[in-house]
């Protein structure tokens, strides 16, 4: 069975559907398809919360932008791209709202901006906060309008197709039926998003699984800057929902057990009662992540049942400004932890959330394999660097979305047809007689559940937030004993019709994969830079580490790690400095 | 509270059944546990063949809707300690073809969301460099409420004429038209007009008000229909009296 | 029972029945059906004040008839049933009101209890002018 488009699209969330809006207004003959393990409106896109930035303040200017996102990043951002990157996101934002995104206003009715963590300047937009949601169902509720977009919704794509060092498409299980069929087409733009499932607690949906990185990692495209990633300072203990850093925007406090707001200690300024940008609450979220655990050692947190804790403070804020610019944290709030953030403290700790890291691309969402893009947080460009800045993600997504999405249909305009789609079509046919395997099995003894928790638990004790070179060597190993063990996985759903064991499965491999070159590549950088932490290599080595790590498999199967220095251009590396 | 609970869950494996069974299972009973943690523990340690969806479990995806104990409920957002000491019935939503145990068919949905044209519709689009359209607040506030909906389908589950008539556009696909009509950027009004004001479509309502009741995000669907059919009468009555007015 | 036959690549989706007495379901399901047949009892009263006008207008003779005739037992029950159905008819009226109806007064929404009350009140208020002028005046 095969179906042919001219381009596909894994993932159906906020970069796969801006890059299919990019296509077909690009180049209305070209079909599209868009290839999603889920309705597109239940991607993870829908559940971000603080908002978008994009420079529009008469006082704000491209540069600042620019340079609160490479100082955030600690110099790692490749600074072509962020500068591409902080021209064209005001111009994505402003596109959205004629699309209908239900920005929030000013009382005469422009776009209203609020302060993020990280920026001088506030230049966040934000839809009250749902920013995420109101974005993806504005993009996906406009895609409806183009006929040349065909969705295939429920469909898990398994395997790319690669022929002559080109793209030739994908296989993909249709999750209703069962039936597994090749979708052929010059051009794939993955938009998967990224692997936060990986770690035991993460802000992440269960579909985070990083399929795309994987997917590219096997055929052979690499992965950048794996060991960067970020652990959002702000999630509700044993759920690890997002309280969104809006909170400490408009006004919140992060205190410790002594009533004490402790990143006063951790150079990041002293405490004011009103919220000061690039300064304590605001501050990026690599080093509040860090204070964090700093506190833990002092002994200065709160112990629960879940774990350490410290408190976030939005009582000083009224209900008026929480009812008006935080009315979903105050639900979340009330729902999951029964505590109302108009009255009382609530208990926050430090949650996986965003993976710096990715699939390697140029400016353009480009990767190395001929007709293989990437775009969104599945890719790894670089524009955010060791740390992202909060509300980069969002614009990230339609920025490079786009790009990506008007490439791939310039490429498809002009590329050579395969004349013999024999050697995909069996590439083809050995998957799907893989898949079958899976179905048909001798019975396995281990559970998927519990490879899974144990990758989770090696990655958080090993990759944590603060590593070393033992902790990393004992994830590498432990990963993979781990990937022996799959082999004898156990799946008990034999039934073709919908069967998300067999997917649980598939998306386990993809883990123990993404989880492999995120180890390894930590393994590898020995400084510490960002998110990176490593305790037996404190400092920031810009000698050495002045570049990107590129995990590649080696023919043999293993991870190998290169080095690709940064591009700089304007801004020579210099000092994180917050709170001065 | 007691520490285990038991969840009877529906299950339908169309390869050798023809109709839904019921199957038992003992589960911790934790006071944050959800339902949906129950039935990951389900599939995680008890029984790996049990298919449901699920995404983000914060309640803003709309993947998990389920009907416990006979409501519509989102399993993410419906905590187990609330029916101890059980049993809980957790069965697929009512009025949706049924594909496997949990698991039911929306593509029906799907086809009604694109027929009410969910976009902004305009006769002139402003060029970026105009800027951004002005909306004031209270513009924003006219449609921010109907603008909430996760198209999570609890509203067609508890919708007893979209059980009897399955041509019925339904709630949320109304609400959503509603939402783009009252937006102040939108100029679509009357080609939805022409779609809704169908058989199918608002007037197929009888306001019997379930919808509204189990939407977990409070858009009100029931009064989006009602507001509807006011608005939709008087502008066909325009039509009549005047049919080269301006719309 | 015998297994369904199940086409490779097919999937056998349940299409289940909904059952005749679905409004036994739920409360809700059974007060909404017994609002909708509150109107054939709404319907009733209105012929019921057209028979008294006609039956007055035809003189003292049939307005004692009907009199008679409509305080008789079965009529007397009649009427009271049809009491407790105008009476549902108007409080789920009321209830509902504020959904369909949204006024805007200054700017702000009016919240729904007072778009209830209000029009409870006119209620009142023209039941006791009605009773006023039968009675009173």
């Amino acid at each position: 069975m095969n179906a042919t488009h001219d381009v596909v699209l894994v993932g159906g969330g906020g970069a796969g559907l801006r890059a299919a809006i990019a296509i077909a207004e690009t180049n209305p003959r070209l079909s599209v398809a868009v290839v999603s393990k889920v309705y597109p409106m239940r991607s993870h896109t829908v559940s971000a919360e603080g908002g978008a930035a994009g420079s529009i303040r008469s006082d704000d200017s491209l540069d600042e932008h620019a340079y609160d996102t490479i100082s955030g990043g600690d110099w790692l951002c490749d600074q072509d791209a962020v500068e591409a990157f902080v021209k064209e996101a005001p111009e994505e934002l402003l596109r959205l709202e004629h699309w209908g995104c239900p920005w929030s206003r000013e009382p005469d009715g422009r776009i209203a901006v609020r302060p993020f963590g990280g920026m001088k300047k506030m230049r966040t937009w934000f839809a009250a906060d749902k920013t995420g949601f109101h974005m993806l169902h504005a993009l996906f509720q406009t895609s409806l309008k183009y006929p040349s977009v065909t969705r295939y919704d429920e469909w898990f794509v398994t395997k790319l197709l690669v022929d002559d060092g080109r793209m030739q498409g994908v296989v993909a299980i249709d999750l209703m039926s069962g039936r597994i069929e090749a979708i052929t087409a010059p051009a794939v733009i993955l938009c998967t998003g990224g692997c936060g499932r990986v770690f035991p607690f993460t802000t992440n949906a269960n579909i985070k699984n990083g399929d795309g990185m994987a997917l590219a990692y096997r055929a052979g495209a690499p992965l950048k800057d794996m060991e960067f990633v970020q652990y959002h300072p702000t999630g509700l203990p044993f759920t690890g929902i997002l309280i969104t850093e809006a909170s400490r925007s408009e006004g919140g406090y992060l205190i410790n057990k002594d009533g004490y707001r402790y990143l006063q200690d951790y150079g990041l300024g002293k405490p004011e009662p009103k919220p000061v940008l690039r300064s304590m609450e605001l501050g990026p979220r690599d080093r509040l992540s860090q204070a964090f655990v700093k506190e833990v050692e002092k002994g200065r947190t709160i112990e629960t049942p879940y774990g350490h804790v410290v408190h976030l403070d939005l009582r000083h804020l009224g209900e008026k400004v929480i009812h008006t610019k935080l009315p979903f944290v105050r639900e979340l709030c009330l729902k999951y932890q029964n505590v109302d953030p108009v009255r009382e403290l609530i208990p926050v700790r430090p949650v996986v959330h965003y993976m710096m890291g990715g699939v390697s691309t140029d400016i353009d969402g480009a990767t190395p394999i001929q007709g293989l893009y990437a775009a969104g947080e599945v890719a790894c460009v670089s524009i955010n660097g060791a740390n992202r800045l909060g509300s980069n993600s969002l614009p990230e997504l339609l920025v490079f979305g786009a790009r990506a999405g008007r490439l791939a249909a310039e490429y498809v305009s002009s590329a050579r047809k395969n004349d013999d789609g024999s050697k995909v079509l069996a590439q083809a046919k050995d998957e799907e007689k893989r898949l079958q395997a899976l179905l048909d099995g001798n019975g396995g003894r281990e559970r998927i559940a519990t490879l899974r928790e144990e990758m989770q638990k090696a990655m958080e004790e090993g990759a944590g937030i603060y590593r070393t070179g033992e902790s990393l060597r004992q994830a590498v190993a432990k990963i993979g004993t781990l990937k022996e063990r799959f082999r004898d996985l156990a799946i008990e759903d034999r039934s073709r019709t919908f069967n998300t064991e067999r997917v649980s499965a598939l998306e386990l491999s993809f883990m123990l994969d993404v989880a492999e070159a995120i180890v390894t590549s930590a393994r590898s950088r020995e400084e510490s830079r960002g998110a990176h932490q490593r305790t037996d290599f404190p400092a920031r080595d810009d000698h050495r580490f002045l570049a990107h790590s590129l995990a590649r498999r080696g023919p043999d199967g293993s991870c190998r790690i290169e080095y690709l220095p940064v591009t700089i251009t304007r801004w020579p590396p210099g000092e994180r400095v917050y709170g001065r | 509270m007691p520490d285990r609970i038991t969840l009877e869950v529906a299950r339908y494996r169309p390869e050798n059944e023809s109709a839904i069974s019921f199957q038992k299972f003992e589960v911790p009973c934790h006071k944050e546990w959800v339902v949906l943690d129950g039935l990951n523990y389900i599939k995680d340690q008890l029984d790996g063949t049990l298919s449901y969806r699920w995404s983000c479990r914060m309640g803003v995806c709309g993947s998990c809707g389920m009907n416990v104990n006979g409501e519509p409920k989102l399993t993410c957002a419906t905590f187990l300690a609330d029916y101890a000491p059980g049993p809980v019935r957790v069965e697929p939503m009512t009025n949706f073809p049924l594909i496997r145990d949990l698991v039911v068919e929306i593509g029906d949905f799907m086809r009604k969301l694109t027929e009410v044209k969910p976009w902004i519709v305009r006769r002139k689009e402003k060029p970026l460099s105009e800027g951004e359209y002005l909306q004031t607040p209270s513009e924003l506030d006219e449609y921010k409420q109907f603008s909430m909906c996760i198209n999570c389908l609890l509203c067609y589950a508890a919708c007893p004429i979209y059980g009897l008539e399955p041509d019925f556009i339904g709630p949320a696909a109304i609400a959503l038209a509603q939402r783009y009509n009252l937006d102040s950027r939108d100029e679509g009004a009357s080609e939805r007009l022409d779609i809704l004001s169908q058989h199918e479509g608002i007037w197929g309502c009888t306001f019997v008000g379930e919808c509204s009741k189990v939407c977990p995000k409070d858009v009100d669907p029931a009064g989006a229909i009602q507001r509807y059919k006011l608005s939709a009468s008087l502008a066909s009555l325009k039509r009549l009296l005047m049919p080269w007015g301006a719309e | 029972m015998r297994a369904s036959p199940y086409t490779e690549y097919h999937p056998r989706w349940l299409r289940r029945r909904k059952s005749t007495y679905w409004w036994l379901e739920r409360m809700s399901y059974l007060i909404f059906i017994l609002r909708e047949l509150s109107s054939a009892f709404v319907a009733w009263t209105v012929v019921f004040l057209l028979m008294l006008v006609h039956a007055v207008s035809r003189g003292d003779v049939a307005y004692q008839q009907f009199l008679s005739w409509s305080t008789s037992l079965p009529v007397m029950l009649w009427n009271l049933i049809s009491l407790f159905f105008v009476v549902l008819h108007a409080a789920t009226w009321f209830r509902l009101a504020p959904q369909a109806m949204v006024v805007h007064v200054g700017g702000r929404r009016l919240p729904g209890a007072v778009i209830a009350a209000s029009n409870y009140l006119l209620w009142v208020m023209a039941t006791v002018l009605v009773v006023w002028l039968l009675v009173g005046g």
